[in-house]
């Protein structure tokens, strides 16, 4: 296989000469940068010296075992966490810790929770537009007229009228993440977004993100879906304890993961 | 019976309970509403100072609340808002009964936030929206909702208490009602029923809407 001209140099942790990342990206250039992050919730250190960097165009899985700290370590990029030390930027901006600036910032950073949290009280569209309207001041119909191109492209034109609760659980969050799409933003946190689904639902919303990580979409996904990390994802970070113990590419942490506390995570995973 | 219409202002008083109703209802809903905002705040000094107002006013005897607005505003700080003694008076009940009323509604849009799931705040936050246009646009509007039947309470409450503005001299129909047995104890009986019967006729049908509107309106999750 020819070197490919990603230059993972900067990056010690993608090794050269495998396979070609979904989205070609002809230079790293760092959309998420995290620098000796700590994070204590009382007494439990629950981000220990996190340090990572995500590319943009970058699709990077987060596994762990539960309690390891993943949804911590995503919710602190958009600062729905606040930590202790260290600093976050996102496309070069460190985040501001409050107020408007703050805002301005999460609305460029798109977040997908294991629970869809649709806005219970607006219709599908209204979820949709309101970020747009409300906060990139867009017009009703040009909001609402890219609502309607999203939802069709995620499968769910046909509920835009609905509410929430007459959806089922994949199309809801088919939904939330067009919601976060509405927003353009420039790197989407998944965290668990499949966990909360009946199984004959997981695919319609792997196949979204797999879509979107193939249109160039940086993404920071925790799932322990093993198919869409291989599918696509550039890197995967294991978490255990508070830390980042493991970055490999998809192949080489399922096949050959160096730590015990990898292969031992593996091996309870796979089993089932 | 009739007769009572003509000797006394029946009409009149019936007419000011209501007023005192309405306007004290709006007066309740607002201040409510923002004492719950600064309850919910992220700010502490705000916290402190939402939950400060709740506890005294909440546990303070009504006539006493309303008997300083008049006291306290008129005669010693002379916050006349108009020359006529009745208009006063009228103005400075309505002003204590909102402020009452507005730690009751507070307390219910408290227990309508707390119906609201932690995720929809973080998901208005996380599309960018501010504190204020979460807020508006997501907490608050669920927020109403599951407080429909506190908040009903609250004014089925707020009407049978407009009676104690009769103790700053607001001819309200509870005064009247004194004043009719008073003078006319041989219709004891009618005249009691009367009062009782227009109580009932203002505070049936908010029960009943409100009963209906929280499921109507309630939020499907
Ligand atoms: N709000 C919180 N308060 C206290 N402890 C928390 C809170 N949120 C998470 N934790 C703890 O922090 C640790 C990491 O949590 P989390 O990031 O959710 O892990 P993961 O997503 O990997 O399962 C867990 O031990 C969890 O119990
Ligand atoms: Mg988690």
């Amino acid at each position: 296989m020819p070197q490919e001209s990603t230059d993972p140099s900067t990056h010690a942790a993608v090794p050269e000469g495998d396979e070609p990342p979904l989205a070609a990206q002809s230079v790293f250039e760092p959309m998420v940068v995290m620098t000796g992050v700590n994070k204590h919730f009382g007494p439990l250190h629950v981000l220990r010296d996190i340090d990572l960097t995500i590319g943009r165009g970058e699709v990077v899985v987060v596994l762990g075992p539960s309690g390891s700290g993943k949804s911590t370590l995503c919710r602190a990029i958009n600062r729905l966490e606040t930590f202790e030390t260290g600093t976050i930027t996102v496309d070069g901006q460190a985040l501001p810790e409050e107020g408007k600036a703050l805002a301005q910032l999460r609305s460029d950073v798109g977040m997908v929770f294991q629970s869809f949290n649709l806005f219970a009280h607006k219709t599908i569209l209204d979820n949709i537009t309101l970020g747009p309207i409300k906060v990139r001041r867009k017009s009703k119909a040009e909001a609402e007229a890219k609502a309607r191109e999203l939802l069709d492209r995620v499968g769910v034109g046909e509920q835009a009228n609905k509410f929430p609760a007459q959806l089922s659980g994949g199309q809801q969050q088919r939904v939330a993440i067009a919601r976060s799409l509405a927003m353009e933003p420039k790197v989407m946190l998944f965290d668990e977004p499949t966990s909360a689904l009946d199984p004959e639902m997981v695919n319609e919303v792997l196949d979204v993100m797999t879509e979107l990580a193939r249109s160039g979409m940086t993404m920071v996904v925790v799932t322990h879906e093993m198919g869409f990390a291989r599918r696509a994802a550039n890197r995967v970070v294991f978490m255990a304890e508070g830390e980042i113990v493991e970055v490999a590419t998809p192949e080489e942490f399922f096949t050959h993961p160096k730590s015990t506390r990898a292969k031992d995570f593996l091996s309870k995973i796979l089993t089932h | 019976m009739g007769d009572l219409f003509t000797t006394f202002n029946v009409v009149g008083a019936l007419g000011i309970t209501l007023l005192l109703t309405l306007f004290s209802a709006l007066g309740a809903l607002v201040i409510g509403t923002l004492v719950a905002i600064m309850r919910v705040s992220p700010v502490a000094f705000l916290n402190t100072v939402g939950a400060a107002f709740v506890n005294i006013v909440r546990n303070t005897p009504l006539t006493l609340i309303i008997v300083f607005c008049n006291i306290g505003f008129i005669t010693n700080l002379g916050l006349s808002v108009s020359t006529d003694i009745a208009r006063n008076n009228l103005v400075w009940a309505i002003v204590g009964l909102s402020i009452y009323h507005a730690a009751f509604v507070c307390e219910s849009l408290r227990s309508g936030v707390n119906t609201v799931p932690t995720g929809q705040a973080e998901a208005a936050r996380s599309i960018g929206l501010t504190f204020g246009q979460s807020l508006g646009a997501v907490l608050l509007p669920q927020a109403f909702r599951g407080a429909i039947t506190p908040l009903g309470n609250t004014l089925i409450a707020l009407t049978k208490n407009t009676t104690v503005a009769t103790a700053i001299g607001v001819a309200e129909i509870s005064g009247l009602m004194k004043e009719m047995i008073e003078f006319r104890s041989d219709l004891l009986i009618p005249i009691f029923l009367l009062v009782a019967f227009y109580f009932v006729l203002l505070t049936l049908p908010i029960g009943l809407v409100t009963t209906h509107l929280s499921t109507k309106l309630a939020v499907k999750r």
